[in-house]
């Protein structure tokens, strides 16, 4: 409870800060101050126009009572206030449904950023880390924040897609628990700062599912025929069957991606369906039993339905971390520093792994978090788990196109229509267009015989 | 004779639970407790009250309205002329340019996306035009694949009507372009309204072309959908689809009344 206090804390001290503004400035502002319930965007030129000047007079305000207003909302003020009043904007890409929005009493992260800091927040969505990749590749748009997972920020640091941190401008990365610095992902350090981690584990559900799950083997056991769901996406799927068969997930050796495509075709017949997001209601609502995916997503399905359970299988598993990158481009570099330094205070990043379901690397976070929390194995597993855990890197270009290309030939195989598609189509849209000019033919013939 | 009318109402009926049962379930699932599709346990109205306070899908929805607005807007100016220009060409070109502007109709939209995207980036890398994918770039790119639709609208509006009109009113005293605008565009008017509302649907539903060319601070509604598939779709996307049908549905059935009673006022003067 402790976290709710402080988080609505920082906006009450905002409003405090910008009335004894006005007081200063010699008007009131209370009532015109407050934004529309829409956005920044939609402001009105007076309403902008005032709230510069009110900002303005914020900084005058600061300036006079750095000590106290620092006391009230526990920001770095001076820190947070340099780029006040100048109008700046950043542009935000994060995952869908991935920061805390204000709701249940939570922090809106973006608008006390933009609060504290008089920088405008732009926030757009993605879905695949892939549809990232390829955004900034394509060079049409510019963005000051992403964030990739582990195997993707590798990638984008080998093709010089990412800027350098000045973590001389981040001081809150001090919050970051060690084991998570340094990750092989940025040997390093230098390009990223961790935002979640979560690990990969069997969900499934203890009414059908009566013995206890250890091992990967249960997503092949004939047993649970049809009750199965799979992963959809294809560096997932192989890693379940890496792990089962012992291999590292990074494994670049074609005769080992070979021995697990042909695992995964041999599981075939068994699963239900390959899902992503689907799994959430297939598995609240019973229609399939086993499962393989987030631990985070996992807290989310039991809160609803309560006999399902989570198990990270003996064979080991995957560690992922979705961590906050500059993409090279960006124009507002240290204010984008600045909203990495805010994601990682740790009222702010308590928040956000709250709304997410996650795990945070970040100490000051964790401490904040509700006990039961804390102590729950699924979000902060035993360290001797988390030691049989292999994070995902990036592949060379060759072995991503064999894994596509195998995970192809799963997903298509005894479809057999799918390779008969395109010529069948091809000769009955030829057979059409003869007909059609023959009957044509035809009927001018006969027409011409009346 | 009864027994036909039975089954064509069960058919008129497994029709329209065909078309309306998936909005019926989406806007069901609006009121649901938890964030499954698929359970029910309860009924709760906070799924609206969040949505009202979640600047993300109020800026996107707002995105998409002005996207929508706007680019309809220019379509309708843009395609009305040409197709008034198409109109007074001869044959040959009437044929060919009719048959250009079919092809982005019937080419993939995923073509014209990522071949506007390239040429907004070449404008940009290459000409040093100031063109950061954004507002404006989506609201160019909706321009671009809304006017084929005006066009196809107008056009035969403009065939239907008399050739001698326009010169019968130059006759009467009309300046050219008094004739055009109390002559031309009364005629073809309700083919720019059915041009422009069409342009509105397909600006509001379009996903494919605004993936490639939005940018930034431009997120429109069915991107921002798209965004949350990692971790699932929230009620609130259902709460606001449900306010959007309630809306359209009002719109509609405000329409149909005032059309009877037109049309009901119109008899009556006739019968006089």
């Amino acid at each position: 409870m402790k976290r709710e206090k402080s988080s609505s804390d920082v906006l009450w001290s905002c409003f405090l800060l910008r009335s004894c503004a006005g007081v200063q400035g010699g008007f009131a502002p209370t009532g015109g101050w407050r934004m529309p319930a829409g956005s920044g965007r939609g402001r009105s030129v007076l309403q902008r126009s005032l709230s510069l000047l009110l900002s303005g007079l914020c900084c005058l305000a600061l300036l006079s009572l750095p000590v106290r207003a620092e006391e009230e909302t526990g920001f770095d003020l001076d820190y947070y206030g340099r780029f006040r009043g100048q109008n700046l904007s950043i542009n935000v890409f994060n995952w869908g449904e991935y920061i805390s929005d204000g709701s249940d009493g939570s922090l809106n992260v973006n608008k006390a950023f933009e609060e504290l800091t008089g920088i405008t927040v732009n926030y757009a969505t993605f879905a695949t880390n892939e549809e990232l990749y390829s955004k900034l590749k394509g060079g049409g748009a510019r963005y000051d924040i992403v964030i990739p997972s582990d195997y993707m920020v590798a990638r984008m640091i080998e093709e010089g897609m990412l800027e350098p941190l000045d973590f001389a401008n981040i001081p809150n990365f001090e919050n970051i628990y060690p084991q998570y610095r340094n990750p092989e992902y940025d040997p390093e350090n230098l390009y990223s700062v961790p935002y979640t981690a979560g690990t990969v584990g069997i969900i499934y559900n203890t009414t059908r599912v009566q013995e206890p799950v250890e091992s990967w083997g249960i997503l092949w056991d004939e047993r649970y025929s049809g009750d199965i769901l799979m992963f959809s996406n294809s560096r997932d799927a192989f890693g379940v069957a890496e792990k089962y068969l012992g291999f590292s997930l990074n494994t670049t050796d074609p005769a080992e991606l070979t021995a697990c495509a042909n695992l995964l075709l041999e599981q075939k017949p068994l699963v239900q369906a390959y899902v992503m997001d689907e799994i959430f209601d297939k598995m609240i609502s019973g229609e399939a039993a086993i499962a393989p995916y987030y631990a985070g997503d996992y807290l989310t399905m039991a809160d609803t339905n309560e006999d399902l359970a989570f198990s990270i299988p003996k064979e080991g598993t995957n560690l992922f971390v979705d961590a906050i990158c500059i993409p090279k481009g960006a124009q507002q570099k240290e204010a984008a520093e600045m909203y990495v330094n805010f994601m990682c205070e740790g009222t702010v990043a308590a928040d956000n792994i709250t709304y997410i379901g996650y795990t945070t690397p970040n100490s000051a976070a964790y401490a904040l978090l509700d006990p039961e929390i804390q102590e729950d194995p699924v979000s902060y597993p035993p360290a001797e788990v988390l030691e049989n855990t292999e994070p995902f890197l990036a592949l060379d270009q060759e072995t991503g196109l064999l894994l596509d290309s195998l995970w192809t030939e799963v997903l298509t195989t005894d479809s057999g229509y799918n390779k008969w598609a395109m010529p069948v189509f091809v000769v009955v849209a030829v057979a059409l267009s003869i007909s059609l000019t023959l009957v044509r033919r035809w009927r001018k013939k006969r027409d011409q015989f009346k | 004779m009864n027994r036909h009318k039975g089954l064509s109402r069960a058919y008129t009926a497994v029709v329209l639970a065909f078309l309306y049962l998936p909005i019926l379930v989406l806007i069901v699932f609006s009121f649901n407790k938890n964030k499954s599709r698929g359970a029910w346990t309860g009924f709760t109205l906070d799924w609206y009250r969040k949505l009202f306070t979640n600047d993300m899908i109020l800026t996107a929805f707002m995105n998409t309205l002005i996207v929508a607005v706007v680019s309809s807007i220019f379509a309708t100016v843009i395609g009305t002329a040409a197709a008034i220009g198409i109109n007074s060409m001869n044959r040959w070109m009437k044929k060919s340019l009719r048959t250009l502007t079919y092809i982005p109709i019937m080419s993939p939209e995923i073509i014209m996306g990522v071949s506007l995207m390239l040429l907004f980036v070449f404008l940009r890398t290459e000409l040093g035009l100031p063109l950061e994918m954004g507002l404006c770039t989506l609201i160019l790119s909706h321009i671009t694949f809304n006017i084929p639709y005006v066009i196809f609208n107008v056009l035969p509006k403009l065939r239907q009507m008399d050739k001698y009109a326009y010169d019968a009113a130059l006759d009467l005293g009309c300046n050219p372009w008094q004739a055009f605008y109390k002559v031309v565009i009364p005629e073809i008017m309700p083919g720019i309204t059915a041009g422009f509302l069409m342009a509105v649907t397909y600006s509001l539903d379009d996903f494919v072309i605004s993936y490639f060319t939005a940018g930034p601070t431009s997120q429109t509604l069915p991107l921002a959908i798209w965004g949350q598939l990692r971790r699932r779709v929230s009620p609130e996307m259902n709460a606001l689809s449900a306010i959007v049908f309630v809306v359209v549905l009002a719109l509609l059935v405000a329409g149909n009344f005032s059309a009877i009673r037109r049309e009901n006022r119109d008899r009556k003067a006739v019968g006089r």
